[in-house]
């Protein structure tokens, strides 16, 4: 019993993310799981003209958020979100920040990461 | 980055940061994560739909395009300004594919092993010796806080090379975890001071 509630879950979740995203598979910004995003300047009216996955997206990263947190917490897979998210970005509705990476890790980066472990409470 | 809707207040300084934490079924990469993430490690039963392989999605007849993954990941915050994340990767080997994804844009690696179950971390040592560009050092996982071989025998039994940082651990030590992280921290710090990155 339990297992055909997980099946049929499964079986509609396999259809529905490229539903969600029109059928595109790319986003167009390059999102890195733990890469935060956050809402800039929110806007109701915005949110509420976005389909529902859009608008939890959309409302959730009001707290900045990873999107490993997005995707988690909304259980929205990560190929959608990352799709989802490249066009609120290109919306200008949501902010991508930069990770470590986008400073290929610096001595600085590194370094404040490790005084930061350093501090951390044992 | 996108310079175009670079919000004005002070929380767009925020970034993240990343360490990957690999090793095989069972080697305590969940208790690892554990120990030291400020949130209970997020085990998402996550949709790794792939939509970003170049794969055609639609059903080829095997629904293998679609695949549960359970996958931990946990969250520092280091300073105002900065968060670590540690992402456990998956333990099977099917799900290598998502250790390319999972590993993009990390500072490095650790590969945990247990001594007792050392083949286990064979692949994920093989991965990030060949088919990853990723530093990594590798950490015993003493769950009882005893080695029970030397490091000499353990990095011969793994056929790790030279270079490789080998230390110990354990893994529900949030000091000792922490200990290993800077380890990886200062040795990627180093690999980039002598490759001149």
């Amino acid at each position: 019993m339990a297992n055909s509630v997980a099946n049929s879950t499964m079986r509609s979740m396999r259809v529905r993310p490229y539903a969600i995203t029109g059928g595109r598979t790319r986003p167009r910004h390059h999102l890195l799981v733990e890469t935060l995003i956050s809402v800039p300047h929110y806007d109701p009216q915005f949110s509420s003209s976005l389909m529902p996955e859009s608008q939890a997206l959309y409302e959730r990263a009001r707290e900045t958020t990873s999107i490993a947190e997005l995707s988690a917490h909304l259980t929205i897979p990560l190929g959608v979100i990352r799709v989802l998210l490249s066009d609120l970005a290109a919306a200008e509705m949501v902010f991508i920040h930069p990770t470590g990476y986008s400073y290929a890790y610096d001595q600085n980066i590194l370094g404040r990461i490790l005084d930061g472990l350093k501090k951390l409470p044992a | 980055m996108d310079s175009r809707n670079y919000p004005p207040d002070a929380s767009s300084l925020l970034i993240s940061a990343k360490i990957v934490v690999a090793g095989g079924f069972g080697v305590g990469k969940t208790t690892f994560v554990s120990s030291v993430s400020e949130v209970a490690p997020i085990n998402t039963e996550a949709w790794m739909t792939e939509a970003s392989e170049d794969v055609d999605p639609v059903d080829d007849g095997t629904g293998k395009t679609t695949t549960t993954v359970a996958m931990d990941f946990g969250r520092i915050t280091l300073h105002s300004d900065l968060v670590l994340y540690l992402f456990g990767t998956p333990g099977q080997a099917r799900f290598w594919f998502l250790w390319d994804d999972l590993s993009r844009g990390a500072l490095g690696t650790v590969v945990l092993v247990d001594t007792r179950r050392i083949a286990e971390s064979f692949a994920a040592i093989n991965y990030f010796e060949n088919d990853s560009e990723l530093p990594f050092i590798v950490a015993v996982n003493m769950f009882d806080g005893e080695l029970y071989h030397d490091l000499d025998e353990v990095r011969d039994a793994l056929a790790l090379s030279p270079e490789v940082p080998l230390t110990t651990c354990d893994a529900r030590d949030t000091g000792s975890v922490v200990k290993v992280l800077q380890e990886l921290v200062s040795y990627t710090m180093n690999l980039q001071l002598s490759y001149g990155v």
